[in-house]
């Protein structure tokens, strides 16, 4: 198990995409705390990049690099090796490179500049936001063999959580706006990881204004301490469930 | 050693395998033959469990391999197209494949093959520098390497140049006199006279006959694999 996942995160590390998508997060990152003069407002500047581009990257490059390495996997299928451990490899070494590229291109700065608990929080929180969406690729991989139809879904799958879903929520929202609602956005939020990671942050950030219909009702419902604890579990639930569902399906696949 | 049992495998509307049952026993060679897309390398993917058969079964050494996974130590597969990641050297990749299969601690690794291809002197190249002949003698050095009791060939001198070949030729040789079971798919029938003893002809995903050499000269009235072969197709 360990061997294999030694060679995926050694092949990721090396490619070019992963070192410029370090140095990407760190410029903008690095840029981002120049101009402010307050660090909390950088903070904010930071999450919206945070929530859209970095579930945008791990999401393409995971799909691109699974479907480039078909051939790979189908010389380590034949060797004597379960088809679990390598699946599991694979998710281990993508999601542990894209989460170091993380860690190095946002929490370092984050942690240099505004050592708070809410930067610790959002590294933690771009890290996991990095698993699920390397799960979600992974899923949308094994699910199709067409390569440009699996990077169309990933991508799909991108835009309806970091965009789409906001707006058919708030359309629900409007269509039933005579109903007492609360329970659904808390179950609604649970539903895009995207959504629960802005949560987490502005929970702690403590600015209601900007966390929008559902970040309200959540803190409401929960309570800051305990409204952060559901966030975290139900987002690691999403990365458990998610690789589950692929994971059954690479098992199943006829390479 | 590995019998097949009624295996059968559809892919949407094309019957990839139509009720194939077949056994191969130690020390034989056996070609794999048919036209493109009569399923030999879907047959060669179920044994090596790669493919899931929707019916039938395959065991190995009396185990039936669905579920299984160990019995692939024993087997050295040879793809027909090797892809490495692009970014590992050659040694690397080596490296890889001894320390997934470490577990065949009693017999070191052989790297005969890639120092008789000149492999040892280019293991600092990058896979994706590689042209198609160099990853072949790649695939082929990682299949010879491990010592397994079965050799899985898909077009194993697709690409080789004709001294590599004739490389690959003797070692197969030399594996079979050893008692080896050796499977070998190819196009090039020429390259496969001196080789084989049995021959496997599928043709649109069903086994039409498993006879030993001998026997198909004998019914042919030819000595050439290749117009023993053709006779039979032209007979179809």
């Amino acid at each position: 198990m360990n061997k294999l996942v030694k060679y995926v995160c050694a092949d990721i590390l090396r490619n070019r995409i992963v070192i410029g998508y370090t140095a990407f997060l760190l410029l903008i990152s690095m840029s981002v705390f120049s101009l402010e003069d307050n660090a909390s407002k950088g903070l904010l500047s930071l999450l919206n990049v945070v929530l859209i581009i970095v579930p945008l990257v791990s999401v393409i490059f995971s799909t691109i690099y699974v479907y480039n390495s078909a051939e790979f996997i189908e010389l380590l299928v034949s060797q004597p090796l379960r088809r679990k451990q390598l699946w599991s490899s694979l998710f281990i070494g993508l999601s542990g490179s894209l989460s170091l590229a993380f860690l190095i291109g946002v929490g370092i700065p984050l942690i240099v500049f505004d050592a708070t608990a809410t930067a610790w929080i959002m590294t933690g929180m771009g890290m996991i936001l990095t698993v699920i969406f390397v799960a979600i690729a992974m899923l949308a991989a094994v699910a199709t063999r067409d390569k440009a139809k699996g990077i169309g879904i990933s991508i799909f799958l991108w835009l309806f959580f970091a965009v789409l879903f906001d707006g058919l929520v708030l359309f629900v929202l409007f269509q039933f706006e005579d109903y007492p609602l609360e329970k659904f956005m808390v179950v609604a939020a649970a539903l895009n990881p995207v959504d629960l990671g802005r949560i987490l942050i502005l929970l702690k950030l403590d600015v209601s204004a900007l966390m929008g219909y559902t970040g309200a009702v959540f803190r409401d419902v929960l309570g800051s301490q305990t409204g952060m604890l559901a966030a975290v579990l139900i987002l690691l639930l999403w990365v458990f469930i998610v690789f589950r569902i692929s994971l059954s399906k690479f098992n199943r696949k006829d390479l | 050693m590995i019998i097949a049992n009624n295996v059968s495998k559809q892919f949407g509307k094309l019957k990839a395998l139509n009720n194939v049952s077949v056994a191969c026993n130690k020390g034989e060679c056996i070609a794999l033959l048919g036209p493109n897309g009569s399923g030999k390398t879907t047959l060669i993917k179920s044994i090596l469990g790669m493919v899931v058969p929707d019916s039938g079964f395959i065991t190995f050494n009396g185990k039936n391999i669905l579920h299984d996974w160990l019995y692939r130590r024993h087997i050295g597969y040879m793809p027909q197209i090797g892809r490495y990641p692009d970014n590992m050297t050659i040694e690397q990749v080596f490296n890889m494949m001894k320390d997934i299969r470490s577990f065949n601690e009693d017999t070191a690794p052989d790297n005969s093959l890639a120092e008789q291809f000149g492999l040892t002197g280019m293991l600092h190249k990058r896979m994706r520098t590689l042209s198609g002949g160099t990853r072949q003698k790649v695939s082929a050095s990682i299949a010879f390497m491990f010592n397994p009791e079965v050799f899985i060939l898909d077009e194993p001198t697709a690409g080789l140049d004709p001294v590599a070949a004739e490389m690959l030729k003797e070692r197969i040789i030399f594996e079979k006199s050893k008692g080896k079971l050796v499977l070998i798919t190819s196009h090039v029938l020429s390259d496969l006279d001196d080789l084989i003893t049995h021959v496997i002809y599928m043709q649109e995903g069903a086994l039409l006959f498993h006879k030993k050499i001998g026997e198909l000269q004998a019914d042919t009235g030819e000595q050439k694999l290749s117009k023993a072969i053709a006779a039979v197709m032209l007979k179809k």
